[in-house]
């Protein structure tokens, strides 16, 4: 075979190495060429894990030969946000922190991966914590947008994003609370699934926000995030909040979409809205509408408090979740203290970056005693309302069809100085966190300077495998340009 | 001086009696043990990990509650209790706050020279252990503090009274019955020497009459039953001085010296932490379903009070015996069991479960259940001692062959050739011997100086080996003198 094996999707290395075609070396090699050839202008990794790759890939390859059966993504090239814990390898979370931190396990999602012969070329960037739109708070480096590297990739899940558009894996794995895997997605031209809460274990993922944080993987087809959905999925007996079910299946698409009812959610469609992405999408439904679906509006009266009930929830939780980075028994530790107070107070004050403290202090004052019930436990109800709205919704649709960002692919720079600019980035995937169902975002289309646009398509809990099979209908009638 | 009134409510921590940590596999064995060998990712709070709860642990929290008469709450939520410190590695605490699963309890209590009472619980609610700090490493001084977290995450029980306690002698009383019955169902060792069983004191005090409770210091670090009452004594004093001298009482947390007898300030109500509450995301709800609530109830024991009740009144026995005989479950069931192949004798059953049985399990440290025979045995031994077949000193051998064979003691009895003597005939003859042998005690019997009996009841005994019974041999003496 003399094709570039970077440009083939998951489902098909998994099936060539199986049937001997190729072997799980030479995708894995073809795979660092294409980093060593474009990372130091994408920057994605964190850490590219090359000699374990090797071994991983001969091992499986040594397994074929052998006569044993291989796993599903038997030699994927495979790259994983660096808030997943991968035994040996150091997980950072992209912040100074946990610098030099190796795990010292492997996460539930990892070891199914890895049962299913998959290949890890690396970690990858993110903003600290999983905590921004950008991966520009990253503590390390700026990834740079595959398509236009003067634009950010989005984030949170930067890295994993810019990793797959820039062909360095077929798959990658991200997180997302608020919208980390499916704006990045957008703004990176390639399939981002956040599935429902619960579907995936996580069991691994450094907490940011427990009840938001879900993981999902980015792939250029949607094959391939159902065949990577189909392995990580599952009720995992270590993660009691995982769904006491089996893994969404692959399921086939069928061969149009009649009879499938799709809303157009009022509350999307405001001023604020960029045009072209307001256009790209709107083209998008249509061409559902052309494959036999029927649309018709909806409302979902409580999406305007989506940000400010976010912004309480999110923080309350990390500021929890994020207090075990004290400095006692892993990770950075200020030397220079000299009393327990200051070793809590010099770590953790340059220890962390200034988003991830922002977001800690706003969620210990939420938390505190007098404030929480005119905070978190009023935040809780409005999402419970939220959440309502979705299921009145799908009483009368199967699928909602919105923009997935407000805007294409902005500018290093442009929002940092501004946070609330940069939380509304994340207005329309939000919404999805909260009501915990399944979204994903799927590319619709180039802005007029050659920019990815993506259409988000949402539906109820656990329907993550009809959301799939109706995507993978778009996808074959509306084929993506991948990048060059 | 005006008298005023001690108000004390205690809030008791117990281990759960598992094998396993609240959250996460490792074992709870490690007192004692090298520091950090009984930890994992879980309990020492690596990034990333999730807790999971502990099936029997569940089980034995339930089973303390409802032993405590406690309601058992459908749904209750595990809640994070947050603060720094350098034995919490996530630096929050897995605890119940606002919905426990268990509230509404109460409590018989016995205290020394006083009338029994019943004494409300509030609520008792789960929660994981912290670590421990080392400041020293055997004899060795350390330049700052190791931290042991073998201790982390093991799971507790916190039992919280209502202020129903006033006086020191009830709070001895109350954690020797709350001891006791969380025992007996299995729920905790409660060993306070291995930090399973842990106890503060909220003391108050209030002019005599007053119906609104004065402000209250919490005592922490009482680590014995004994602690508990001296403080309690010494912080009831404290009080009543500061008041009667013009000062207020300060809400504060105050530390037990028991070298110096005196409680000291550890902070102040504005030092207090704000623990920011809030429902763990990473835990499901709890939930008891209310057949497996019923189906719990159905499998409870009797518990000591009600035992103890019946064995006084309908077996006759002392209150200290039935006191001795459930103090532990195991010896409890052994004995009754006993008693069903003695049932008029339960009072033999129970002398010789006390004095021999129990002597020999301690000196071995063993339990009820390790006895080398069945209780069947020792009920048959106490039937041939109540029907006159063995002496009290034939009973003694006799158990002292069952410990070392095991046999049955009726094998015993003939295999010994132990039988007791209670042919008349036969006695008549003996004490008829004696008496001839022993003309001057016989003489003063007869003028009425009855203790001169012991000299031929001592007679009979050597002419007979042993085997007369002594019952007999007395009846028949007085009947022989009076003739």
């Amino acid at each position: 075979m003399s094709q570039d094996l970077t440009t083939l999707s998951a489902a098909r290395v998994a099936d060539a190495v199986k049937k001997g075609e190729i072997s799980a070396e030479a995708a894995a090699k073809a795979a660092f060429d294409r980093i060593e050839r474009l990372e130091p202008t994408v920057r994605a990794f964190l850490a590219v894990t090359k000699d374990a790759a090797l071994a991983q890939a001969r091992a499986v390859d040594e397994k074929r030969k052998a006569g044993k059966p291989l796993g599903a993504l038997a030699g994927v090239p495979v790259a994983l946000k660096d808030n997943l814990q991968l035994a040996g390898v150091e997980t950072t979370c992209a912040s100074k922190i946990l610098k030099g931190h190796i795990a010292a396990y492997d996460s539930t999602a990892v070891a199914r991966l890895k049962a299913a012969d998959a290949v890890f070329v690396g970690k990858t960037n993110l903003d600290e914590f999983a905590m921004g739109s950008s991966t520009e708070n990253s503590a390390f480096q700026k990834t740079t947008n595959p398509w236009d590297s003067s634009r950010v990739p989005g984030g949170s899940s930067g890295g994993s994003a810019a990793a797959v558009a820039a062909r360095f894996c077929a798959v990658a794995l991200g997180s997302d609370t608020g919208g980390s895997i499916r704006q990045p997605a957008a703004f990176c031209g390639v399939v981002g699934l956040k599935p429902t809460y619960g579907t995936v274990s996580r069991y691994g993922l450094v907490a940011f926000a427990s009840s938001l944080d879900q993981i999902g993987p980015f792939t250029r087809t949607v094959e391939d995030a159902a065949l990577t959905l189909s392995v990580i999925g599952g009720h995992d007996p270590l993660d009691t909040t995982s769904a006491a079910r089996p893994a969404p299946d692959v399921a086939a698409p069928p061969k149009d979409l009649k009879g499938l009812r799709i809303g157009l959610p009022l509350e999307y469609f405001i001023a604020g809205l960029d045009p072209e992405v307001e256009r790209a999408v709107r083209a998008a439904v249509e061409m559902l509408e052309s494959l036999g679906a029927t649309v018709k509006d909806i409302s979902l009266p409580h999406t305007k408090y989506a940000i400010a009930s976010y912004y309480i929830v999110a923080p309350c939780e990390a500021s929890s979740n994020l207090a075990r980075f004290d400095g006692i028994r892993y990770g950075f530790v200020d030397r220079s203290a000299s009393s327990l107070e200051e070793v809590y107070e010099f770590t953790r004050g340059s220890g962390f970056g200034a988003e991830v403290k922002r977001r800690i202090m706003l969620g210990t004052y939420a938390l505190s005693s007098g404030y929480y019930d005119a905070y978190y436990a009023k935040a809780q109800r409005v999402r419970t309302l939220m959440a309502r709205d979705f299921q009145k919704a799908f009483a009368e649709v199967d699928l909602i069809a919105c923009p997935t960002t407000p805007t294409p692919p902005f500018r290093f720079g442009e929002k940092t100085d501004d946070p609330v600019a940069m939380y509304l980035s994340d207005v329309f995937t939000i919404p999805s966190n909260m009501a915990g169902n399944v979204s994903l975002s799927i590319p619709c289309g180039l802005s007029a300077k050659g920019l990815p646009l993506g259409v988000q398509l949402v539906a109820d809990q656990f329907g993550d495998a009809r959301l799939l099979a109706a995507a993978r209908v778009f996808e074959a009638a509306r084929p993506f340009p991948a990048l060059q | 001086m005006k008298q005023y009134e001690l108000i004390v409510g205690l809030e008791v921590h117990c281990q759960l009696a598992t094998r396993s940590k609240l959250f996460c596999a490792c074992a709870t064995d490690g007192f004692g043990e090298a520091p950090n060998s009984r930890i994992c990712p879980v309990c020492t709070a690596q990034p990333g990990v999730l807790p999971v709860l502990n099936a029997q642990a569940v089980e034995l929290a339930y089973r303390a509650a409802l032993a405590l008469e406690c309601r058992l709450n459908a749904r209750s939520i595990f809640a994070r209790k947050n603060y720094f410190y350098p034995d919490l590695p996530k630096a929050y605490q897995i605890s119940q706050y606002d919905q426990p699963f268990s509230e509404h309890g109460k409590l018989l209590i016995r205290p020394k020279g006083a009338a029994p009472k019943t004494v409300r619980l509030t609520r008792i609610h789960m929660e994981e252990d912290a670590g421990k700090l080392l400041h020293e490493m055997g004899a060795l001084k350390i330049d700052g503090s190791l931290v042991d977290l073998n201790r982390a995450g093991i799971p507790l029980i916190e039992i919280v009274s209502e202020p129903d306690i006033r006086t020191s002698e009830e709070a001895y009383a109350y954690l020797t019955s709350l001891k006791e019955v969380i025992q007996f169902v299995g729920a905790s060792r409660c060993d306070m020497e291995k930090g399973e069983m842990r106890c503060d004191a909220n003391v108050s005090v209030r002019p005599l009459g007053q119906e609104k409770l004065g402000t209250r210091a919490e005592i922490k670090n009482l680590n014995s039953f004994k602690n508990v009452k001296d403080a309690i004594d010494h912080e009831f004093r404290r009080q009543v001085e500061l008041v009667e001298s013009g000062g207020r009482v300060v809400q504060e947390t105050r530390l037990w010296n028991a070298e110096k007898q005196a409680t000291v300030s550890m902070r102040s109500k504005e030092d207090a932490h704000d623990y920011r509450y809030f429902p763990d995301p990473d835990l499901v709800p709890l939930t008891a379903a209310p057949e497996r609530v019923a189906a719990l109830k159905a499998s409870m024991p009797e518990l000591p009070s009600a035992m103890r009740a019946r064995f006084t009144s309908e077996l006759g026995l002392s209150e200290y015996d039935a006191e001795v005989l459930t103090g532990d479950r195991a010896l409890a069931a052994f004995f009754e069991r006993a008693v069903l192949e003695a049932p008029k004798a339960a009072k033999t059953v129970a002398n010789l479960l006390a004095t021999e049985l129990l002597a020999r399990l301690n000196a071995e440290g063993k339990g009820a259940d390790a006895a080398p025979f069945p209780p069947a045995h020792l009920g048959r031994l106490a039937g041939l001692v109540a029907d006159g077949t063995l002496s009290s000193k034939g009973a003694k051998d006799v158990f002292a062959r069952m410990w070392e064979t095991g046999k049955d003691p009726r094998t015993l009895v003939s295999d010994l050739g132990l039988s007791q003597v209670s042919d008349d005939k036969q006695v008549l003859e003996w004490v008829t011997q004696a008496l001839a042998a022993n003309a001057k005690a016989a003489a003063d019997l007869r003028g009425g100086k009855d203790a001169a009996i012991g000299a031929i009841v001592g007679a009979v005994m050597k002419l007979s080996k042993g085997k007369a019974n002594p019952a007999l041999v007395n009846k028949l003496i007085k009947e022989a003198v009076k003739a």
